[in-house]
């Protein structure tokens, strides 16, 4: 069990240092989920199959899809890879990377310096997540979905065509 | 009833939290910069899930599934911001951001 957390874990990291260093960004998003795909798989060997099935097919499924189409209707060829590995300067990432390599090593310490060294595992049934989710969190439910409503309503707004403009134009030129 | 290093699945959080932070710290490209949040994003839910299996409650599942509404609002507003950002701008540059006004 837990060299199949190791491995999982392993895979993880490494597709996740892939995603941050590709120039390409549909390689940079395939590496993405196959490293959703791994923590998936660390949920599922945590005893929370729900958590991955919703990882599978909300992240890896819907979101990556909605980050395809953009890169398609950006239409990024050849050139902004190239622009991309220019930006990708050591002078640009070295900085960024330490602090954030320091602040990594504060954590490990921490985590290494704590008691529980090992944890007993039990799976969560969908089912207790359920009730869970419609009795004491029943207004962060809510709220969730008044979220999730505003998103709708900001993404139609702001990804519209520019209508106003062509309306002014077209009533300054039309009578 | 098995018995997993939970150490180890916060360690594997930590570092991923920690890449993503590396990648919206050392990417210009705002797509890049938006996959590297829902990294970091992920590893939060990851924190969470784990912190469910070691007192076997639902709880850390349920803000798990928050977490993932609050990605997929979030990365839907981002990805429509990119679209109108490229499209006034012609490039995906955060730096030209500073241009925006309004």
């Amino acid at each position: 069990m837990n060299t199949l957390l190791y491995i999982s874990g392993f895979v993880a990291v490494i597709s996740t240092l892939m995603v941050i260093t590709r120039t390409n960004a549909v390689h940079a998003l395939l590496y993405l989920i196959v490293s959703l795909l791994s923590v998936s798989l660390v949920f599922f060997l945590l005893g929370a199959p729900f958590a991955a099935a919703l990882e599978v097919i909300v992240y890896a499924g819907a979101i990556m899809v909605l980050f395809i189409f953009v890169i398609m209707m950006l239409n990024a060829g050849a050139d902004s890879a190239k622009q991309e590995r220019q930006w990708l300067s050591p002078a640009g990432w070295i900085g960024p990377a330490c602090l954030s390599a320091v602040l990594l090593g504060e954590l490990v310490y921490a985590l290494t310096g704590s008691s529980t060294k090992i944890i007993m595992v039990g799976m969560v049934s969908p089912k207790q997540v359920g009730i869970s989710l419609f009795g004491p969190y029943l207004i962060g439910v809510e709220l969730a979905s008044i979220l999730l409503l505003s998103g709708l309503i900001g993404a139609y707004h702001l990804g519209r065509p520019d209508k106003t403009e062509e309306k002014e134009e077209k009533e300054r030129n039309g009578p | 009833m098995n018995s997993v290093s939970g150490e180890f699945v916060l360690l594997l959080s930590g570092i991923l939290f920690a890449l993503g932070l590396t990648g919206v710290l050392m990417r210009r490209n705002i797509i890049f910069i938006l996959m590297s949040v829902e990294i970091m994003l992920n590893a939060a839910g990851l924190a969470f899930v784990v912190a469910a299996a070691r007192w076997h409650q639902p709880d850390g599942q349920v803000m798990f599934i928050f977490i993932l509404a609050m990605a997929a609002a979030e990365v839907s507003v981002g990805l429509a911001l990119v679209l109108r950002f490229f499209r006034s701008f012609k490039t995906l540059d955060a730096d030209a951001a500073g241009r925006m006004r309004g």
